[in-house]
């Protein structure tokens, strides 16, 4: 296994999984706690119509995403009671109309589109080192936001309208999140695709939610079942030469079996007299 | 009697949702130290109320003013207690930072461990602090929520049916607190406990579309038709002795 790392190519499977473990910790934690899991996976399949687009016009593909994540995140977070259209149905409708808008334009792509698998289904071991500078920085950027805000971020998730008794301002902080969210979305996207960023985002926090029941607590927990999925998905497509997007998928779930087996076999020894 | 202080004042204000009108033409006043019971049937614009009064809704027409010392201003802090039904009882927060968030502010959060932890020796819940809402018994959630809505020392403080899902016995010992509190702020209190409305609070306001307010708790049926408000009470003094109807919405 030493010798693997001799490659850059896991060196920067390994970085990329370190770094995504701790955007996907923080925002992971905030959207399993807002119940707002659905939203994330409206924004990333959206995501797609971005990469379709940059697909077409020779653009960078993740650039693309980008753009399509945030717009939708912000039309989510902004327009749902606006225009009167029910939350999940709106969710529906962006969810769709992007993964349209990316077949149609890769369709119109002349030529094969080799790497369309790496979207959908990701890959830790093709990330670049523009990749992993993207996922630094944002990285840094969540940590940071949690630091300046932590206390005001965690009311709100839990209760905007009293926030707005207290004259706070909902929308802003509320609005970054959104934000964040659809870019931990997007850097997510190279490494288990648009199909599969819901795994890493909702499994290691809610196994971390089966520990312990405190937002402030759940995030380093988060953080260690993510790191502990994409390395052990990591190890697990070295070693049985299957995709990595699925090994990392499955190795978050079969922590979170694992760790419900635990809580469940030591409940009931409690219980016992 | 003395020269009471106005706090708020409600002036021909009409809001609602959407296009619909809930309140119209609302004429209210409160004083510090009062302590109102808001009384009326399910959709009458109860819990509307609140919300213009806390600024969660803007009125459509009319003006709603507030007031400290004698002067007015532009608003002041208020505390709220919402219906605990609105709240995700499973959110991984604990009890002190829920208590802690009624300290939050436009310009960040006061630092207040002090009061946090003041507020909650006196609601009995300091021991909890570190319980996750989830872990919570309905009585206990009820005392979280009215700590994070007094914590700020507000002059007025908003409750939205505090006692749905309490048992009778620890109501009775949430009444005194609100008996307590209530010397130090106002209280509007939106309640379907006919029997504790009357013997607690000070005087009656129904909403029914628009707000009717009896300065005294004695709910009379006279009163009642004159103002077309459905709930059918007679109270002397401190206890009701004698219910005439129950709820229109609710079994005998």
């Amino acid at each position: 296994m030493i010798e693997l790392f001799q490659y850059r190519y896991f060196v920067h499977g390994v970085l990329a999984a370190v770094l995504v473990s701790v955007s996907c910790g923080f925002i992971g934690t905030y959207i399993v706690s807002r119940r707002i899991v659905f939203i994330t996976g409206g924004i990333s399949h959206a995501a797609f119509g971005g990469v379709g687009i940059a697909y077409f016009f020779g653009l960078n593909p993740l650039a693309g995403a980008a753009f399509f994540a945030v717009i939708s995140a912000v039309v989510l977070e902004s327009m749902g009671q606006r225009i009167q259209v029910r939350e999940d149905s709106l969710i529906g409708m962006l969810w769709s109309f992007g993964m349209a808008v990316g077949v149609l334009f890769v369709f119109l792509t002349p030529g094969y589109a080799a790497n369309l698998m790496t979207f959908l289904f990701g890959d830790i071991l093709t990330v670049s080192g523009f990749d992993l500078g993207l996922m630094a920085g944002l990285a840094v950027l969540v940590c940071m936001v949690f630091m300046w805000r932590f206390h005001r971020i965690l009311y709100l998730a839990f209760d905007p309208e009293f926030a707005r008794t207290r004259n706070v301002p909902v929308s802003g902080i509320q609005s970054l999140m959104m934000v964040l969210t659809a870019l931990t979305v997007v850097v997510n996207i190279r490494v288990v695709g648009i199909v599969l960023v819901l795994a890493l985002m909702t499994v290691p926090p809610a196994t971390a939610n089966l520990l312990v029941k405190d937002f402030r607590s759940m995030i380093p927990l988060a953080v260690l079942f993510s790191l502990t999925a994409t390395l052990g998905g990591l190890a697990a497509s070295h070693m049985l030469n299957v995709p990595s997007g699925a090994t990392i998928v499955f190795t978050s779930l079969l922590v979170f079996l694992f760790v419900r087996v635990i809580v469940v076999l030591f409940r009931r020894k409690q219980r016992r007299p | 009697m003395t020269t009471r202080t106005l706090i708020l004042k409600l002036e021909k204000v009409r809001t609602g949702y959407g296009r619909k009108p809930v309140l119209e033409d609302v004429n209210f006043s409160v004083y510090l130290h009062d302590f109102i019971g808001i009384v009326g049937p399910n959709g009458s614009g109860k819990t509307t109320l609140l919300k213009v009064i806390l600024g969660l809704l803007p009125p459509w027409r009319g003006k709603i003013r507030y007031f400290r010392g004698g002067n007015e201003v532009d608003r002041f802090s208020m505390g709220y207690m919402p219906q605990l039904t609105r709240v995700d009882p499973d959110f991984p927060i604990t009890v002190a930072d829920i208590v802690r968030s009624g300290l939050m502010s436009r310009g960040g959060n006061q630092p207040g461990d002090s009061a946090v932890q003041r507020v909650m020796e006196r609601m009995g819940i300091a021991d909890l602090r570190r319980r996750p809402l989830g872990e919570l018994s309905g009585g206990q959630r009820q005392r979280v929520f009215l700590a994070r809505a007094i914590v700020s020392s507000p002059p007025l403080l908003l409750l939205d049916e505090p006692d749905t899902y309490v048992d009778r016995d620890f109501g009775r010992e949430f009444y005194e607190t609100l008996t307590e509190l209530n010397r130090d702020m106002a209280i509007l209190m939106v309640s379907h406990d006919l029997g504790m409305i009357a013997s607690q609070v000070k005087s009656i306001a129904c909403v029914n579309g628009s707000l009717y307010h009896h300065e005294s708790s004695e709910i009379t049926q006279e009163l009642m038709d004159s103002y077309r408000c459905p709930i059918d009470l007679i109270t002397h003094g401190r206890v009701p002795h004698r219910v005439l109807k129950s709820h229109q919405n609710e079994n005998p």
